[in-house]
């Protein structure tokens, strides 16, 4: 579909949550390392969370209510990650002054306003992933901006929050939560709806994702930066999109979500024009097992052995909308299914747009219609399978949201799935439900804070790119690459310790990028090398004990295998002298004397090939060649 | 917005439209006032005004409600802590009630629970006892949980013969956050009220840190041994006497060594508490004149926590018995919480035993403390009171420890 953003009036604004690396917690001082262990053996934890009707807030208090009822959640609590405050069994400590400096650092870079005191907030959050049932979140900063080539995108708060628990499944309709990243400082950007093209989100997206990682203090890897997008047009509704992993799906994201509403306002005009009133809609649901009764569908009869029933709803006047395909393989019907799925917990529906089908016979679509007395030529009807109370709270979802169609896009909080397309999370929370963290008392900012911040305060990421060309003599091409490494921190140390007439700024950099890429490339876990380990290799270079090629060798050697010690890998790859590439050619030489003779002109090749495999990385491949060469000479006269 | 203790001076708190507050200095700023408004405050009484909301069933249940946590909850607007509790307000937060019975309310103070003192303890056992002589099918005490163990001891020996459950209940978690316990203990409070067969004074308080049931403890067993958890109060020398499990809100006996249900007219409210008896820790360089200050100043009841099986320093006895002498009566518990006193084992405590100080036996500190000050304010004569503080009452001594009394830590496995 080819669309015109502008004339639709795209606005798109941008939630950065980025985690700090900080020693620990926001509030506590659990480390701030992700359980890597096995979940079996590991405490569970079962709790419910509730919320007083009158304090819901402003959007659909009754929603949210229903929402938590009822739900049940599961933490995991592994040791050495978690103590009593990610458990909510203890009031939280103060705020995390290492984060809040690296905070301002940031806020300051983005020309952000800080405020005079730090006041930590309570924001409701339904969905469990805070034990305490809020996130605790506090403005840093507001104002700022971030330099783009479609114009200036505002920066309207600068927030620093604890991260929310890990969701690591869903068991009999509970939601199941590891607790090691409750806690984790994030600091969250949020820019105005500046954003005027699915391209443009990409480009302010990286551009903070860069002066955040400029800074030197934030996390690296899958996860530890999650954007979260806004996106309206006009005549649509403004719909939250969470929890985007991946940069590059940006763009993606916005085109299928205006796509999305588009194909929704289409949906809504269809209803109009076919004359659906809301009260058309009824909330009946009906108890339809019997059609089924001897049904072929493996789906349905398996779970009717297992003591379920087929519950039935019916959408007048529908007949065809639920095949509407809304987004890339998502039809009307599969936005039907996630309300079923998410408040109900049922596996999904099945509705007569798609049948025959399943395994449902032509013949009990037709019973169905028969049974519930409803038009086959103008009516859906929507099915499920399993307990009463679950299709219950299913199929009224399903209502729910088709009433909503009448009037066009619901107001919604959706989730990013890998292909850029989106499905319905919960519905949105208003922004009244947020009040003061009373356990914490408020931070005042003074100017000694901000001296301490002042050393993380990134540059700007252009600034940074000439000056790497300028400065370091680096070519455009590797000073891109080197901004986006995750080394790229550590490039000025590097530099600064060790860099000589040998270790030029340009073999250092091309090491982070280059050569390390290439690793990556041949499916070596590079993320197993830490800086000291670069740091150690580039020093034993610098003394000249190995050589350049080993400087790869080992850390590929120690990347497979990083539980060897690099000192080890060092020796192994440590340089010979002359004298020592003599000793060990003349011995290969000496033990395949015969056999060199018989083939002569092989001979080169033959040595040459064993004391590579001896030498390799040890020493520059031109001396050992110059040294066999005058060796086999020496063959040739005895 | 309203400044808190914490702010500092030239700083004013601004809501954001987005819901966040933040605090903006006013030097060099220009101020204008849109309008004026105003922060509620609350008084310590309520005055016990009661609220009522009509329930689907029959029974009627009365929630006496004192203060703490449970009953407070923050303005999301001005983040004022508001400390009362009406009808409406709990079932707002907690709707099942409604199918319990029909609830009232009654707001009778509005305190937390570390300034009870005594004298409350005899109104609340006032209204309490009024209650249950209205014909009320059910009686919950919603509490502060720092003291609710001295007030549950309190209600235990001040109201005698009870034909129906006293159950208090408190909360670790505020109401106003989603995370909160005190839906579950007050549900659960409730049901045991109904349900129970015993008639005693009871805690009901989560007895996990999940969700998954609460337990309903004994009052004069009972201690909150954490200082945070949601599972702070458990029974002490002795086994809850039941539990309510969620999310089906079964109630279960766990223990057969109960008083039983009386009846009603054989119900006796003794209310008075002697407010001159104090509790002393025994630690390595107590000074004797503690005591000393403590006879002087006319105390007719001393609780010591002692050490071990109940000592404390040798060079204390000479002033405990000058105490006994002086017609203050001298109790001794131990501070390892767990176990029984036994002055005969070493040289101490069979000295102490003669100065004529009386071993608490299994009881509590807070429990002896109470139970001293409630025996000092109704009998008149010494002898009597020393005779019943030995004499086990309402299963506030157990004689049989069994093991399964002693909780297990992680040891390693």
């Amino acid at each position: 579909m080819e669309i015109n953003y502008e004339e639709l009036g795209l606005r798109v604004g941008l939630e950065i949550h980025q985690q700090l690396d900080t020693a620990s917690k926001l509030f506590c001082s659990c480390p701030t390392k992700l359980f890597e262990g096995s979940e079996e053996g590991v405490t569970r934890i079962e709790r419910y969370l509730r919320i007083a009707k009158s304090e819901t807030g402003e959007i659909d208090p009754a929603a949210i209510y229903e929402y938590m009822k009822g739900r049940k959640i599961i933490y995991l609590v592994p040791r050495g990650h978690v103590c009593s405050v990610e458990l909510d069994e203890e009031p939280p400590h103060e705020l995390n002054r290492e984060a809040l400096t690296v905070a301002i650092g940031i806020a300051l870079g983005f020309k952000s306003k800080i405020v005079d005191e730090v006041h930590v907030m309570r924001k409701i959050v339904v969905d469990g992933s805070n034990t305490t049932g809020f996130q605790r979140t506090a403005i840093i900063a507001l104002g700022g901006e971030v330099l783009d080539d479609e114009g200036v995108v505002r920066i309207q708060t600068i927030c620093l929050e604890e991260d929310a628990a890990r969701k690591v499944g869903e068991v009999d309709g509970a939601v199941v939560y590891n607790l090691d990243r409750l806690g984790i400082p994030l600091i969250e950007i949020s820019t105005a709806p500046d954003i005027r093209s699915p391209e443009q989100a990409l480009r302010v997206a990286s551009k903070i994702g860069i002066m955040l990682r400029l800074t030197g203090k934030v996390k690296r890897g899958l996860g530890t930066i999650r954007q979260d997008l806004n996106i309206s047009i006009k005549g649509g509704t403004k719909i939250e999109i969470k929890g985007v992993q991946r940069l590059e799906l940006l763009p993606k994201i916005v085109e299928y979500e205006v796509m999305r509403q588009l194909k929704l306002l289409e949906i809504r005009d269809e209803l109009i024009k076919r004359g659906v009133r809301k009260e058309d809609i009824t909330s009946n649901i009906y108890d339809v097992t019997e059609v089924f009764r001897d049904t072929k569908s493996k789906l349905i009869r398996d779970k009717l052995r297992a003591g379920c029933k087929v519950y039935a709803c019916v959408l007048k006047k529908f007949k065809g909308l639920l095949k509407v395909e809304v987004q890339p393989g998502r039809r009307f019907g599969t936005e039907l299914a996630d309300y079923a799925r998410e408040w109900g917990g049922v596996s999904g529906i099945i509705h007569t747009d798609e049948l025959p089908g399943y395994g449902i016979s032509d013949a009990e679509v037709h019973n169905l219609f028969k049974f519930l007395n409803v038009d086959e030529g103008e009516d859906v009807i929507v099915i499920t399978v399993g307990t009463e109370d679950r299709c219950t709270r299913a199929l009224k979802a399903v209502i729910d949201r088709a009433r909503d169609a009448l009037s066009g896009i619901p107001k919604e909080t959706r989730v990013a799935n890998e292909d850029g397309t989106t499905r319905y999370m919960r519905p949105q929370p208003g922004a009244a439900r947020m009040y003061p963290e009373t356990d914490i008392p408020p931070i005042t900012i003074d100017s000694r804070i901000i001296n301490e911040a002042l050393k993380y305060v990134p540059k700007d990421p252009n600034t940074v790119y000439e000056e790497l060309i300028s400065k370091y003599s680096l070519s455009p091409e590797i000073s891109k690459q080197l901004i986006r490494s995750p080394y790229f921190i550590y490039f000025y140390d590097l530099v600064r310790e060790l860099s000589d007439e040998e270790l030029t700024p340009q073999y250092i950099a091309s090491l982070l990028t280059i050569h390390l890429r290439s690793l990556k490339s041949e499916g070596v876990p590079t993320e197993n090398i830490s800086i000291e380990v670069i740091k150690d290799v580039l020093n034993t270079l610098k003394r000249g004990e190995i050589s350049k090629d080993g400087v790869i060798q080992i850390l590929k050697e120690y990347a497979l295998d990083p539980k060897k010690p690099i000192e080890e890998l060092i020796k192994k790859y440590s340089k010979v002298d002359v004298n020592e590439v003599i000793k060990i050619v003349s011995k290969i030489i000496e033990s395949n004397r015969e056999e060199l003779i018989k083939r002569k002109d092989k001979a080169f090749n033959i040595v040459m090939g064993l004391a590579m495999k001896e030498l390799r990385y040890r020493v520059d491949g031109r001396i050992v060649a110059d040294v066999v060469r005058n060796l086999i000479r020496d063959l040739g006269q005895g | 917005m309203p400044s808190t203790e914490f702010s500092r001076e030239g700083i004013v708190i601004l809501k954001l439209s987005n819901g966040y507050n933040v605090g903006i200095s006013i030097k060099d700023a220009y101020v204008e006032v849109v309008k004026e408004g105003y922060v509620k405050t609350y008084t310590e009484e309520g005055g016990g005004t009661s609220t009522y909301v009509r329930g689907s069933s029959d029974s009627l249940i009365s929630i006496v409600s004192t203060g703490g946590t449970i009953v407070s909850r923050v303005e999301y607007e001005t983040g004022a802590v508001k400390p009362a509790l009406t009808a409406e307000d709990l079932i707002d937060f907690i709707p099942e009630l409604k199918d319990l019975g029909s609830i009232e309310v009654i707001d009778l103070y509005r305190i937390l629970s570390e300034n009870m003192t005594p004298k409350h303890w005899s109104s609340i056992a006032e209204v309490v006892g009024k209650k249950i002589l209205s014909g009320v099918d059910g009686v919950v005490v919603a509490h502060g949980t720092d003291t609710m163990s001295y007030t549950a001891s309190a209600l235990a020996f001040a109201l005698r013969n009870l034909p129906q459950p006293v159950v208090l209940v408190g909360s670790q978690r505020s109401s106003d956050r989603p995370s909160s316990d005190s839906a579950l203990n007050l549900l659960a409070a409730v049901i045991t009220s109904l349900n129970a067969p015993f008639g005693e004074v009871v805690v009901a308080m989560h007895g996990t840190i999940s969700d998954n049931y609460v337990l309903v403890h004994r009052g004069v067993k009972v201690r909150k041994i954490h200082s945070s958890r949601r599972d702070a109060f458990q029974s002490i020398n002795d086994i809850p006497l039941a539990k309510v499990i969620f999310p089906d809100k079964r109630f279960i006996m766990i223990n057969n060594r109960f008083l039983s249900r009386c009846r009603k007219d054989e119900l006796i409210l003794m209310p008075k508490f002697e407010e001159k008896v104090s509790i002393v820790k025994a630690y390595p360089g107590i000074d004797p004149e503690i005591i000393d200050f403590l006879v002087d100043r006319r105390f007719k009841g001393i609780v010591i926590e002692g050490t071990g099986l109940g000592h404390i320093n040798d060079s204390c006895i000479e002033s405990l018995r000058r105490a006994v002498e002086e017609g203050v009566v001298v109790v001794m518990t131990t501070q390892t919480i767990f176990g029984r006193v036994n002055m005969n084992v070493y040289t101490t405590g069979r000295k102490l035993l003669l100065s004529g100080v009386l071993p608490g036996s299994d009881m509590l500190a807070e429990t002896a403390y109470v139970k001293l000050s409630w025996l000092l304010a109704n009998f008149n004569d010494l002898d009597s009171v020393k005779k019943l503080f030995t004499k086990n009452m309402v299963y506030e001594i157990n004689e049989v420890h069994e093991d399964y009394l002693y909780p297990r830590w992680y040891h390693g496995d």
